[in-house]
């Protein structure tokens, strides 16, 4: 790996950029691993790296279907938080926020971590008082919470209309910690860590089922062959269910819709989100405005967020839709990801993330990795095992877990 | 300098519209886009690109201009980054370009140009790396600075947006030649026919193209055929309509532009845009082709233009984009814009063909003319001046196609004009999941597969033959199609793609993002060679003007460089929309207060009358409270809850949400979604019960009543009435065993709750038949009744403690009982009281509100509610989850009493067992409801708090940032737990 310096950039720029290597090596499957990963978005590179730097395993393979990147790494709204309400959780994300901003220097590899702040607004009696309940449990739980008047929020986002909508804004939680990330730099990063430290990153490369033998996982089928392992861990989303056949998974998929704006200037200075008016909104450092919304499928779901958008933001009517998307979410009971060992041996599990996944990408990772490594869940990830489900420990998230709470 | 043509095009001269355009004053004439009057004027600068701020012209004359992006109008009717060619010219138009600082002609950005190569795909990732703070305080706000183009108008919108709704047997996209054929087909025998034309006139590039249909001049054939369509009644022709999104139903929308070529609408109610949702049974796409440039050294100088576009101008606009032509091209199609400037006297230098072997026939005519064909030869470099391209450099062009050789030529030109090919304008059918595969022979991706409502015709299909494109029109309208009327037209040729030519300046494949085929390069040898990877880090396609004239470009360069054929790759997934829409277009009227509805009572106007303060809830106006003149709410919140107590209060219950469940089965289907039986309750009697989700958690609480064997009737909260009648209905729908009809009659009740000690005597007086001593008509029953003379209801139930009657009466009844109540209690000190009187009063009784007592763990067993599960009786949603759940660490329903009685908690605050510990502290739980309860005399507080009914007697506290309350775990009952006062 060339790392890029002050000596390698002004050379590189000289010379044309003719001496830039593979950000990350072109590998061919070998017949076997310590451990394959199955997934090659930031989550399952993320956990290539911590298992190749934390637990010096580098015989380890990251097996994607398609490319780098390409799932929910790619499609998601990119915000980054914390303020979660059960312990557990605040713990998880909150490992993930203190990650986020030393990740350019880790990985050698701006990933653009912008903490502009989160501010959620409240816009109805029952809101204010979730909402105050949320910023009074992080507070005790030792996170960065306020709770911001209507003026005060305004004074922090001034495109917020907080009077003379449909909806007033009762007040507005802030993290200031919170922000944005480009979410495809931090899958590209990861892999280029990753691949230096000798992961194997094979794209192009389906799985399409699980071997086991006698309780244990020893392998995967892909499309290019059988490839044998010690340990697999599967980081596939909406993939997990047909993939973790046998298991008892309380998945639900459901389709996640983003849009962006035209590109425009700096205009918002933060993540702005509205639970009750279903829909989030930040502005890429590309100068889009990126909305997030809800589960659901149509334009009807983009028809109800635009006009809970325009009665916050009303100045933005103008700006004009240039881009949708979709993509499909894996969404548990508890609105919180299973994540760690599971009674196969040797497999691991990382999904369930619903539409919050991106946020969690460091702390995932670590977690993830030593799940592999060690077979016995870290200490932050063992209360969202699997066995949850059935000893009824829920940790539930969803009220915080913002837009996915619409899901019944 | 004025560069319009003494004649000709489709403009009207006889008037002048003038506008500024950066400042400057100029004039147009209806017919004209912005683009064509600064073309007109001679005006060739409009813009500076993104990153290296070097200066740009216009390229385009549609949909794909990547330079021309401006700012039109001002204030709040002011739009961001409008392409030049879309915006049709009115009269005091206003725009200002998007780049440029100081102006656009002297911009200081050039700087970025000089050290472009600091600034290659993939510089943010690998700069601005030394620490956090200066990331975050210095380099992101200068890359955020140099990015984006507009920006966000400083008011509110000045315009409205509407909407429609249409049905079609046939939905036809486009009104070129092949979309006029399709409606024309389709609407032969009566079919419903809906034709969308993105432009302000129909006829598609037949509007610059020299044609003939059926002997005449071809645009004599589009008015023949839109006088026919429009004399068909079943036909809309929809012009400045542009069909954005298509789905895999069959519905589309389509966003129809209504006054923007007109200007600001001030004071006039008519909507500036249109959003149409159009359900079509079959759908046609017309779409056409979008001409692509060419990428080769130099390429992006003002002047520098799509052969096609010049054409248009030329033809529809009459305005010369540049004199003493250069044409440069690898298909026959810029032969016609040679000819044209030739035509119109502006010179053409040469033509310069990639292809080894142009057609005699077009070499031969332009020889006639004067002017040299170079073939085989390409532009391998360009000079400009201050008004852009002065001059090309062409070299011949080796049988590969990847070297150039021989002789430098160096030619003078004032205007470039090239064709790269032409791409057929897919988006619409890959949306619904259309496939494409590579068209060697003329060099394009077209559709292989569209799903079966689709059909395909023309341009976009990839057929640019006229005749050909008449045909696909004429059979995709119709089975049974009427005859191909004869055309004129010159051939197609073929076409030689050559996707880079080399060279020492830069070559620009994304004019939008200054993305060059030298960052294609240098992506690959950095590992990202899939198309969407390229397009991500080398920033390719993702412009405003959504990759159409980039994206093929630059998967022939990828091709190139990874050895790949252009069949192996595949443009990246077309993403809705087609055209950007504006937010307040797809919000359509559901703005400020049509927002949401606002649902009011029957006896909303006169609470209003009384000075009622509303507070919302799902969507309902309900009076928090009736201040009198000088009291604060909270004062009148007190004085209404003691009223209740002492005296008899009334307060408007119409938003409860009411619902019948009726059939043979309703008993069993109430079984199967209480926790507790419902199917043995007599008939006239009430019952309170719980509802779960499937997780086992409290979904709502609700009143119900048997009105027949077969006929209950439930209530339940305001706030997840919508919710619960949705599960209601999904429930019944789960299970076709259940012969059950659900149905929402939240809106045919008014419902007007009488409560307090001496309600009997008010109703008394208002239902003088009815009995209501307590074992005449027992608690938890319903009769019916007259009340008021009005034939109702009457249920013995409140949500008090005290004696309490609902009465609930038709919608449109519920004023004239309310004015009746109100008379009829006068003597007994009568007192209207909100829901912040009523949320007093049933915390005081312990009673919970779902949704502010629970939360999404909270069962039946935490809130205390044992007695309501009925475990014995057969399977009821969320039992096998209430079967799980462990007794130990449960959040349950408690009461708290602050130490000091003054002292009210606030709702949501957390509580712990340490009163001085610091962070991270366990939370035990949080307050659901507070408030100060005047008939205690002390504040009271509900709260969900692990292990809580063990803690009874315990202190808790509640760390509320300066201060920290304490609180004494009490039963969640604090007035009158033997419920005595219920009967009266």
């Amino acid at each position: 790996m060339v790392r890029f310096s002050l000596v390698s950039l002004p050379r590189e720029a000289l010379r044309g950029h003719t001496g830039w290597p593979r950000q990350w090596r072109r590998a061919e499957p070998k017949r076997r691993y310590q451990a394959i990963i199955v997934g090659g978005g930031a989550h399952g590179l993320a956990a290539a790296w911590h298992l190749a730097r934390d637990h010096g395993l580098r015989d380890v393979a990251v097996l994607e279907k398609g490319w780098l990147g390409g799932g929910n790494t790619a499609r998601n709204t990119t915000i980054i938080r914390s303020n979660y309400l059960a312990a557990e959780s605040v713990a998880l994300y909150d490992r993930a926020l203190t990650l986020w901003p030393g990740l350019t220097q880790a990985l050698d590899y701006n990933v653009m971590f912008s903490p502009r702040g989160v501010l959620t607004v409240a816009t109805s009696p029952d809101e204010v008082r979730e909402v105050q309940r949320r910023v009074y449990a992080n507070r005790l739980a030792g996170i960065d919470a306020e709770w911001l008047s209507p003026k005060e929020a305004q004074a922090f986002c001034p495109l917020l209309r907080i009077e003379g909508g449909r909806w007033p804004v009762l007040g507005a939680a802030l993290q200031r910690r919170g922000g944005i990330a480009r979410h495809d730099a931090v899958a590209w990063a990861y892999a280029r860590a990753a691949s230096a430290l000798g992961v194997d990153i094979i794209e192009q490369c389906p799985v399409t089922a699980l071997r086991l033998d006698g309780g244990r996982v020893t392998g995967v089928d892909t499309a290019r062959g059988v490839i044998e392992a010690d340990a697999v861990a599967l980081s596939t989303a909406a993939g997990t269910a047909g993939l973790a056949a046998g298991l008892d998974l309380p998945l639900e998929s459901h389709v996640l819709q983003a849009f962006v704006s035209e590109p425009v200037k700096p205009a918002l200075d933060c993540v702005l989100m509205a639970g009750g008016l279903d829909a989030h909104v930040s502005q890429s450092a590309k100068g889009e405005f990126v909305f997030g919304l809800p589960v659901g499928e149509g334009f009807g779901v983009i028809e109800k967020a635009a006009a809970g958008i325009l009665d916050l933001l009303p100045t933005l009517s103008r700006l004009r839709l240039l881009r949708q998307w979709h993509g499909v979410v894996d969404v548990t009971p508890d609105r919180s990801p299973i994540l760690g060992p599971t009674p196969v041996g040797g497999l691991s599990l990382n999904c369930g993330w619903g539409t919050g996944g991106f946020k969690a990408t460091p702390a995932a990772g670590e977690i993830l990795a030593h799940a592999v490594a060690t077979g016995r869940p870290h200490p932050l990830g063992a209360p969202f095992g699997l066995e949850r489900f059935a000893a009824g420990a829920l940790i539930d998230e969803r009220a915080a877990a913002a837009v996915a709470g619409g899901v019944r | 300098m004025t560069c319009r043509l003494p004649n000709g095009g489709r403009i009207d001269r006889s008037r002048k519209l003038r506008f500024l355009f950066n400042g400057t004053r100029y004039e147009g004439h209806p017919g004209d886009t912005l683009a064509s009057a600064l073309v007109a004027n001679g005006v060739s600068l409009v813009g500076r690109s993104l990153k290296y701020h070097r200066p740009r012209g216009l390229l385009a004359a549609g949909p794909q201009e990547p330079n021309a992006l401006f700012h039109v109008g001002f204030g709040p009717r002011s739009t961001p980054s409008m392409k030049a060619t879309e915006v049709e010219l009115h009269d005091g138009l206003v725009a200002v370009p998007e780049a440029g600082w100081p102006s656009l002609g002297w911009d200081f950005g050039r700087v970025a140009d000089a050290v472009s190569g600091l600034w290659a795909a993939g510089f943010p990732y690998k700069t601005f790396k030394s620490s956090p703070r200066l990331w975050e305080r210095l380099f992101e706000p200068a890359l955020r600075g140099a990015a984006g183009w507009g920006s966000v108008p400083d008011g509110p919108d000045g315009d409205r947006y509407d909407a429609r709704w249409a049905h079609c047997d046939v939905l036809v996209v486009g009104g070129g030649p092949a979309g006029l054929a399709a409606a024309l087909a389709a609407s032969a025998d009566g079919a419903r026919v809906i034709l969308a034309d993105a432009q302000n006139e129909a006829g598609g590039h037949l509007l610059h193209h020299d044609r003939a249909i059926g002997g005449h001049e071809a645009l004599a054939w589009v008015a023949d055929t839109l006088a026919a369509l429009k004399d068909r009644p079943e036909v809309t022709v929809l012009s400045r309509t542009t069909v954005t999104m298509l789905e895999r139903d069959g519905s589309a929308l389509a966003l129809e532009r209504r006054t923007d070529h007109k200007g600001p609408q001030i004071g006039s109610f008519v909507p500036r845009q249109r959003l149409w949702r159009i359900r079509a049974g079959r759908v046609v796409l017309a779409t056409g082709a979008l001409e692509r440039p060419l990428v080769f050294p130099g390429n992006d100088r003002p002047g520098v233009m799509l052969a096609g576009a010049v054409l248009a101008y030329v033809r529809r606009w009459a305005a010369l984009p540049g004199r003493d032509a250069v044409v440069l091209t690898n298909n026959d199609g810029a032969y016609e814009t040679a000819e044209a400037l030739l035509d119109v006297g502006a010179g053409v230098v040469a033509v310069v063909d990639l292809r080894p072997d142009p057609p005699a026939r077009l070499v031969a005519r332009l020889a006639e003319r004067g002017v040299e064909v170079l073939s085989g030869h390409v532009v391998v470099a360009t000079r400009a001046g201050r008004r852009g391209i002065t001059g090309v450099t062409v070299r011949a062009l080796s049988a590969d196609g990847t070297e150039v050789q021989g002789p430098a030529r160096r030619l003078s030109c004032g205007l470039l004009a090239v064709s790269g090919g032409w791409d057929p304008d897919t988006a619409l059918a890959r949306q619904v999941g259309g496939t494409l595969r590579w068209d060697e022979a003329q060099a394009c991706y077209i559709t292989s597969t569209t799903p079966d409502f689709v059909s395909m015709a023309g341009g976009c299909a990839g057929t640019f033959s006229l005749h050909e494109s008449l045909r696909e029109g004429l059979s995709a309208g119709s089975d049974d199609p009427p005859p191909v009327p004869s055309v004129r037209e010159p051939a197609y040729g073929t076409v030689r793609a050559v996707w880079q030519v080399p060279g020492r300046q830069a070559a620009f494949v994304d004019l939008q993002t200054d993305a060059t085929a030298a960052d294609i390069a240098l992506a690959v040898r950095e590992g990202f060679d899939h198309p969407e990877l390229l397009k991500r880090y080398a920033v390719i396609g993702l412009g405003t003007e959504q990759g159409r004239t980039a994206q093929v470009n630059a998967l022939g360069i990828l091709s190139e460089v990874t050895g790949r054929h252009m069949a192996d790759l595949a443009p990246t997934t077309a993403r809705p929309p087609v055209e950007p829409m504006a937010l307040g277009a797809i919000a359509g009227r559901a703005v400020g207060e049509f927002a949401a509805p606002r649902r009011l009572s029957p006896q909303h106007d006169w609470h209003a009358a009384a000075g009622a303060v509303f507070r919302e809830e799902a969507g309902c106006q309900r009076p928090l409270a009736y201040p009198l003149p000088g009291e604060t709410v909270a004062h009148a919140i007190e004085r209404e809850s003691l009223a209740v107590r002492e005296k008899v209060g009334l307060h408007d219950a119409a938003p409860l949400g009411k619902i019948e469940v009726q059939g043979p089965d309703a008993g069993a289907f109430l079984d199967r979604v209480f926790t507790n039986g419902w199917s043995g309750l007599g008939v006239g009697r009430l019952r309170y019960g719980l509802m779960l989700t499937a997780e086992g958690s409290v979904l709502d609480d609700g009143i119900g009543g048997r009105l027949a064997p077969d006929r209950y009737r439930l209530m339940v909260g305001a706030p997840r009435s919508a919710a619960v009648i949705g599960h209601l209905k999904e429930c019944a729908a789960a299970w076709p065993d259940l012969r059950v009809f659900v149905s929402d009659v939240t809106e045919q009740w008014a419902t007007i709750l009488l409560t307090g000690p001496r309600c009997r005597d008010v109703l008394g007086r208002l239902a003088p038949d009815l009995y209501l001593g307590a074992r005449a008509f027992p608690f938890m029953t319903v009769q019916d009744a007259a009340v008021a003379g009005v034939p109702g209801r009457v249920a013995r139930i409140g949500f008090t403690g005290e004696l309490s009657f609902e009465v609930l009466v038709p919608w449109s009844r519920g004023m004239a009982v309310w004015q009746a109540a109100l008379e009829a209690g006068a003597a007994f000190g009568i007192t209207p009281l909100g829901l912040g009187a009523m949320e007093v009063l049933r915390a005081e009784k312990g009673f919970i509100l779902p949704v502010q007592d629970t939360d999404s763990e909270t069962t039946p067993f935490d809130l205390g509610y044992a007695r309501l599960v009925d475990m014995g009786k057969g399977d009821f949603v969320g039992r096998s989850a209430l079967e799980k759940v462990s007794g130990k660490g449960r959040r349950e329903l408690v009461g708290l009493l602050t130490e000091d009685p003054r002292v009210v908690l606030p709702e949501g605050a957390a509580l712990t067992a340490d009163r001085a510990a610091e962070p991270p502290v366990p939370v035990l739980g949080h307050v659901t409801s507070s408030c100060y309860s005047p008939t205690l005399g002390r504040s009271i507080a509900l709260a969900l708090l692990a292990d809580g009914r063990a803690r009874t007697g315990e202190k808790v506290h509640a760390p509320l940032g300066l201060r920290t309350v304490t609180a004494v775990v009490a039963e969640p009952v604090f007035f009158d737990p033997e419920g005595r006062r219920r009967d009266g």
